[in-house]
């Protein structure tokens, strides 16, 4: 082994990307990298779509109706999302499943696999309940159908296949589906919290990193995933929308040419009320974030504990740019304004919501690349220098690409679960 | 015999009998060694002997199959150098694998630093692997059960099983841990548990010229390591952390973090 070893050219994991200055111990390494930033940041937009959903199925907010049916596609496109950063982040990845064979419960992480499963088949169930009718009905549609094309058959089967044999849809029957759906966004609302609380708690139970390690760290998570997660089901409504508005206006697609379909006007109409409520709810949210965090930041200030030195330098110096200016001013301050001045306006809440997306991810980032900016010994500091361009698989994997891929794959996903699921609907065929 | 004669014996009886049959189903001889075990390896650092040769992070190197031209390593030895102006320096030059060559401070980015002798207060060599904690942090953390502690109070990696999540690594308030460029797992000192088995020395207690490393049984109270750490003032690194380390250091500075 020693012979084989000694072939390869060394380069340790982290190295890569990592800069030590002054005194920073030999084995330490910005081990936990953009993949880290993105799993937190892929499991908050799931958490934060999941409740935006619930608001109306649990809460009842009629007016949020079409973003709620829209909201629980999207965070169902997602879910597997939250997971791949992971993957791309495991030195084993095909080991990956041990932590669903063997898992040793003293680790935060061992719980994952469990959490990740039942949140799943809650979102899973919740959509089957909601679409189950449209199931139904496409497939007798389908099955009516006289010389069916070969897509006709696929689609038919897939959509026999989706009904799971029920095929009961009289009045009773949807009604029961409708109180079933509600019981399940309601254990579905705890469920989602606990998934992203749990990511924080992943991070603030390390006692060894003195920036990650405080109580607030899973509510701070919970808040701001709630954030980012209302503000990409706005910001992914809103660009949907204008979508079908080009679509409806040039009998592009083969809905927009039904008698019935929903022409420009009302498309518009419908827009404005749905992004409107929930842009309010996405404030609430970020006064609830924006305040934890503070909080914290103060809490650190004040009390000046043993890290407080290292933490102040990393914090007022060498990442003041990240985060006070790109996370708190860019990513907070502004949105917020842009919301809370009069007159608001379709276009500016969907330019803040960009900025708030922006400005979670900065927040991620800053808690995990931060934490890892002071050496253990807090006499020296590591640099993160995000790999742009990959010499190798890890550079891929963790670097600028890899990431990447992270935020399209669900863009990808949505468009093909939308072609079973559809997000958009006239009013009858679901609830 | 009477009643009351029959019912007095029966108590007796039962009283007697009952002590010898609790200490039956109570103690369990698993669970009393394994709470006592005959052996629990300790480790003792006497700082003042070190001269940082480096010899014990070549030793090591070599023994566990760490590459010598990879960037980390089982055990290293930092050199602390306080000057009479009140600052410190601190550095650790590729762990140290080649010992102290240079009497500049490595300040990383490819910069050092020149120490004028005459305004040098103090300074010292201080070796550092894993503290094999009797608590330790990242077993507990590890979410396959990947690594663990052994009876005789050493914690292992195993190979096969580690996912290479990482957490152990973030974990570990010493930084004693790091993945294995070669196997891509979670990597550490073991104490050459495979050395310790058969009755040899670990590899970088064999090579440390100056006795500085040493090793011993900490429940054998006629070790003579145990006798140093039950009768001289000794100390343990980042002992806030709760680990409990069983690395202990002669001549610990405060500053040793």
């Amino acid at each position: 082994m020693v012979g084989q070893i000694a072939q390869h050219a060394m380069e340790v994991h982290g190295e890569a990307w990592t800069i030590k200055e002054l005194f920073t111990l030999p084995n330490e390494y910005i081990y936990w990298s953009i993949q880290i930033v993105m799993y937190p940041f892929m499991t908050g937009l799931v958490a934060g779509a999941f409740v935006l959903s619930s608001l109306y199925h649990v809460f009842g907010v009629e007016k949020l109706k079409e973003i709620a049916r829209f909201s629980l596609v999207f965070s169902f496109a997602l879910l597997p999302v939250a997971m791949m950063p992971l993957m791309l982040h495991l030195q084993q990845p095909f080991r990956g499943i041990n932590v669903l064979m063997t898992p040793h419960f003293t680790s935060a992480i061992s719980a994952f696999g469990i959490v990740f499963l039942t949140y799943a088949s809650i979102v899973a169930t919740e959509i089957w309940l909601v679409y189950r009718k449209y199931f139904v009905e496409t497939a007798n549609v389908l099955m009516a159908k006289q010389n069916r094309s070969m897509i006709d058959n696929l689609r038919m089967m897939i959509f026999q296949a989706l009904t799971l044999g029920a095929w009961d849809i009289s009045h009773e029957a949807v009604e029961k589906d409708h109180k079933a759906c509600k019981i399940m966004a309601g254990i579905g609302i705890p469920v989602a919290c606990f998934l992203h609380g749990y990511a924080g708690f992943i991070f603030g139970s390390v006692k060894a990193n003195a920036l990650w390690m405080t109580p607030l760290m899973p509510v701070i998570f919970i808040c701001s995933a709630v954030v980012s997660g209302v503000a990409l089901c706005i910001l992914t409504y809103v660009v949907v929308q204008e979508i079908r508005k080009y679509m409806a206006k040039s009998k592009m697609a083969r809905w927009a040419k039904d008698a019935d379909a929903p022409n420009a006007e009302e498309l518009e109409a419908s827009k404005h009320t749905e992004v409107m409520i929930s842009s309010n709810y996405l404030l609430y949210f970020m006064i609830a974030a924006m305040t934890l965090e503070i909080l914290d930041l103060i809490f650190r200030g004040y009390t000046q504990v043993k890290s407080w030195d290292i933490l102040r330098e990393v914090i007022m110096e060498r990442d003041f740019v990240k985060i006070f200016i790109l996370q708190y001013t860019i990513g907070n301050l502004l949105p917020f304004v842009m919301m809370i001045l009069p007159g608001r306006t379709v276009r500016r809440t969907t330019i803040a919501t960009v900025l708030v997306l922006f400005g979670v991810f900065m927040m991620r980032y800053n808690v995990v690349i931060g934490g890892q900016a002071f050496s253990l010994s807090f006499a020296g500091f590591m640099d993160y220098h995000l790999p742009i361009i990959p010499h190798n698989w890890e550079t891929f994997k963790e670097g600028l690409l890899g990431a990447m891929t992270v935020a399209v794959t669900p863009f990808v996903l949505f468009y093909f679960i939308n072609m079973f699921i559809p997000a958009f609907l006239k009013e009858e065929s679901t609830h | 015999m009477e009643r009351r004669e029959f019912l007095k014996k029966c108590v007796m009886v039962i009283a007697g009998a009952s002590v010898p049959l609790s200490a039956l189903t109570l103690i369990d001889p698993k669970k009393v060694l394994a709470a006592n075990p005959d052996i629990q390896w300790a480790f003792l650092v006497d700082t003042t002997k070190c001269v940082g040769c480096g010899f014990c992070v070549k030793a090591c190197k070599t023994e566990n199959d760490i590459p010598f031209d990879a960037h980390v390593s089982r055990t290293w030895v930092e050199r602390y150098v306080y000057t009479k102006d009140d600052r410190r320096y601190v550095d650790s030059p590729n762990a140290a694998l080649y010992g102290f060559t240079e009497s500049r401070i490595d300040l990383g980015r490819g910069e050092f630093k020149e120490i004028d002798p005459k305004n040098v207060g103090k300074a010292f060599f201080v070796p550092k692997l894993c503290n094999h904690c009797s608590s330790p942090a990242c077993t507990q953390v590890c979410p396959v059960g990947a690594t663990y502690k052994t009876d005789d109070g050493v914690v292992l990696v195993d190979r096969t099983w580690c996912i290479g999540c990482g957490y152990c690594i973030m974990a570990c308030p010493y930084a004693a841990r790091f993945f294995h460029p070669v196997l891509h797992v979670a990597d550490k000192c073991t104490f050459c548990y495979h050395r310790l088995s058969k009755g040899l020395d670990s590899a970088c207690v064999n090579a440390c010229p100056f006795g500085a490393r040493k090793m011993g049984n900490i429940h054998d109270i006629d070790d003579p390591i145990t006798k140093i750490i039950m009768n001289e003032r000794v100390g343990v690194l980042k002992d806030e952390f709760g680990t409990k380390p069983q690395a202990f250091y002669i001549g610990l500075a405060q500053e040793v973090r």
